[in-house]
């Protein structure tokens, strides 16, 4: 059960200005079935003095949109349309005693529709520039289009980065998980080093490496050396690179350094270039940070 | 007047017999069931007597093939995880698109972890295809985990066939069976399911306690490791209270399993006839034919189903919806989508799950009420003029679901 306030369970239960408005002229459509939230705003403008004589709405959706769409009708009547288009999406949140995160994106129906109704009235066109995503950080009611955004407008890479940009994540710290699957999407997109998106099928390997004609140690050695140095130019494209430590075995220890060293994207990189060296070497290898070569 | 319960799907009232069975092992029968002494002992042979009951809710061949469990969600996740453990060389989970999320949430994220999920589709009235799924199949399959019963529309898959088929393939089968346990006659010895989750909350026994079905001498890995609990493959002390009332649940449940497939079935029934007979542009969604005894879910076209919801609670009726209006993800329930429900339609869907505690006069009450709550959505919907829908606005609706 959602946490709506009295205001807003009075404004559901008994809505204000319900109904089609008899000949309105402003008229704002928002919305769609296929969202599952939909609001007509009808006003009737006294063209003299520009006020709001009478409002009404129809509304398709949940609790919080009818009562939204209600309270909107309610806030508007008597303002002028200048002093109309000031009411904010905030401002029918306020007015209904708040509403919760999840259903803020109601009372930003209602400003729509108040902007789509008013343009109407003046012949203009009136466009829907917001898009939204699926809800990300509940305590700041910040969605994953904004964050996504946000990233990519000024190259965050960390949790930390996005809190102080757009607040999600700063408050119960339970989002941090998607806003690091996020993170790692747009590292995806601007990185070119080898990454491996799937597991590699378990038993393609052995086979391969059956057909694979032995290599002596020297050799082996200098595949993986010139598998690595292929690889460098992709990583120093992204102010990052790779060095070899050590060769034991299946086992080859490295450094990631530079923009590589914390990248979101640091486990799919030595998984790509694992990939390569298995491919190369025609036999199974193990790719690992030289940080694990005293655990081993 | 008393509130009419009719969101049984989602969670049941204890069975008072439940309760009382329970209350002695918050008291005096407090003993660790591992402990040599006689107050471990006491609660080490209930503990056994409800395994046994358990075992002959699900017809199971061993009592050792129950394990008691925390929830459906903890047995459904031990299962697939401990396919994967155990089969190294298979890296393929088959399941359905209309699974509950914990399933489908569970296989998201191993899909993410590079294990490759197949999710078969439904038809418009929730059924499989079971060529599709013949040609899913594959030397690679880990494990097929497929409901036993939908929880939003109560349509019944064929599990056991599908269960012979994994075998044939040499996949493990899993059945996350939380909503037909209690409801269905299940007899697992005849069957080739090898795990299969159910929950005790869902057939009157308390929150908090499930059972992992494991027929024996399938591969597993435990998910918890720890102390002997369990025989070593679910670690952590006995939730003995709650086992012991699941024990009775069950004993009830299997009491009661005809009077639920002949009376709760009719009153579910009478209550779907009388909603159709007075709401127009209403119809049932899911497989009528084959479906759970105490479930009807009822899509309203051109109504929110919240907003339902919230009138329906008003009028003292509790009943559940699959939209779920929240911000950015306003897709109504995977289920209704899988079908391929229209949007008009999806979005009103309203569950209806009884108990065998409902009564005939509580239907009559849910037939008078629900109409006029429709037509007072309908009425301040932009979707529906004096007479029905507005205009169409979806030109290519014509619903064929009657």
């Amino acid at each position: 059960m959602w946490d709506y306030s009295e205001k807003v369970k009075e404004h559901f239960f008994n809505p204000r200005n319900a109904g089609a408005l008899d000949s309105p002229n402003g008229v704002g459509d928002v919305g769609s079935i296929k969202c599952g939230d939909a609001l007509r705003l009808m006003l009737k403008v006294d063209p003299e003095s520009e006020t709001i004589l009478d409002a009404s709405f129809q509304t398709f959706g949940c609790g919080s949109a009818i009562a939204s769409s209600s309270a909107l009708t309610e806030i508007i009547k008597g303002k002028t349309l200048d002093e109309a288009l000031k009411v904010s999406n905030q401002d029918i949140a306020d007015w209904l005693d708040g509403l919760p995160p999840e259903k803020m994106h109601c009372s930003v129906m209602g400003r729509e529709a108040l902007q789509a109704a008013i343009a109407n009235y003046r012949g203009e066109e009136w466009k829907d520039d917001h898009e939204e995503g699926a809800l990300i950080c509940k305590c700041f009611a910040i969605d994953a289009v904004l964050i996504e955004d946000v990233v990519r407008a000024n190259d965050l890479t960390s949790v930390e980065q996005v809190a102080n940009y757009t607040k999600a994540g700063g408050g119960c710290a339970s989002c941090h998980e998607g806003i690091e699957e996020i993170l790692a999407k747009v590292a995806k997109e601007h990185c070119t080093a080898p990454t491996a998106a799937t597991r590699a099928t378990p038993a393609a390997v052995p086979a391969a490496a059956a057909a694979a004609p032995r290599l002596t140690s020297f050799q082996r050695m200098r595949k993986i050396e010139e598998t690595i140095e292929a690889i460098r130019p992709m990583l120093q494209r992204d102010h990052g690179d790779i060095e070899i430590v050590e060769i034991d075995g299946k086992n080859i220890y490295v450094n990631l350094k530079g923009a590589c060293v914390g990248c979101m994207m640091e486990a799919a990189t030595l998984n790509g270039v694992q990939t390569k060296l298995v491919e190369a070497l025609g036999e199974f290898v193990r790719l690992l940070p030289a940080s694990q070569m005293a655990k081993a | 007047m008393a509130p009419i319960y009719l969101d049984n799907n989602a969670t049941t009232a204890c069975d008072p017999a439940v309760v009382a069975a329970m209350l002695p092992f918050f008291t005096e029968q407090f003993g660790n069931p591992s402990s040599m002494h006689s107050f471990g002992n006491k609660v080490g042979f209930a503990i056994k007597e409800a395994r046994a009951k358990v075992q002959a809710l699900l017809g199971a061949e061993h009592d050792s093939e129950i394990i008691f469990t925390s929830c459906g969600t903890e047995s459904d996740s031990t299962a697939i995880l401990s396919a994967l453990k155990a089969q190294p060389e298979r890296n393929q989970i088959i399941t359905t698109a209309v699974e509950h999320p914990a399933v489908l949430t569970l296989c998201d994220y191993l899909e993410k972890e590079g294990y490759v999920v197949t999710r078969l589709g439904v038809d418009k009235r929730g059924r499989l295809d079971m060529d599709e799924y013949r040609a899913a199949l594959g030397p690679r399959t880990a494990i097929v985990s497929a409901m036993w019963a939908n929880n939003e529309s109560g349509t019944i898959f064929p599990v056991e066939a599908m269960a012979e088929m994994a075998h044939a393939a040499g996949a493990q089968f899993h059945t996350d069976a939380v909503q037909a346990v209690g409801k269905l006659p299940i007899d697992l010895k005849k069957t080739k399911i090898d795990l299969l989750s159910l929950s005790g909350h869902k057939l009157h026994a308390p929150k908090g306690v499930g059972v992992l079905y494991l027929r024996r001498g399938a591969r597993f890995r435990p998910l918890l490791r720890g102390g002997h609990q369990e025989r070593g493959r679910r670690a952590g002390t006995e939730n003995a209270a709650s086992i012991v009332g699941l024990g009775v649940a069950a004993e009830q449940a299997m009491t009661h399993m005809a009077f639920e497939n002949t009376e709760v079935k009719r009153l579910r029934d009478r209550l779907e006839a009388g909603i159709l007979a007075q709401v127009p542009r209403a119809f049932p969604t899911g497989d009528v034919t084959n479906r759970l005894p105490n479930t009807s879910n009822i899509a309203f076209e051109f109504v929110e189903g919240e907003a339902i919801l919230l009138l329906l609670n008003k009028a003292g009726i509790a009943a559940s919806s699959g939209s779920a209006c929240t911000s950015g993800s306003l897709e109504p329930s995977h289920v209704m989508r899988a079908m391929g429900i229209p949007y008009t339609a999806a979005h009103g869907t309203t569950r209806f799950s009884l108990s065998r505690y409902n009564t005939e006069a509580e239907m009559n009450r849910v037939i008078a009420a629900v109409p006029p709550v429709i037509a007072q959505l309908r009425k301040i919907s932009p979707y529906w003029g004096d007479k029905g829908p507005a205009e169409n606005p979806e030109a290519d609706f014509a619903p064929q679901y009657a």
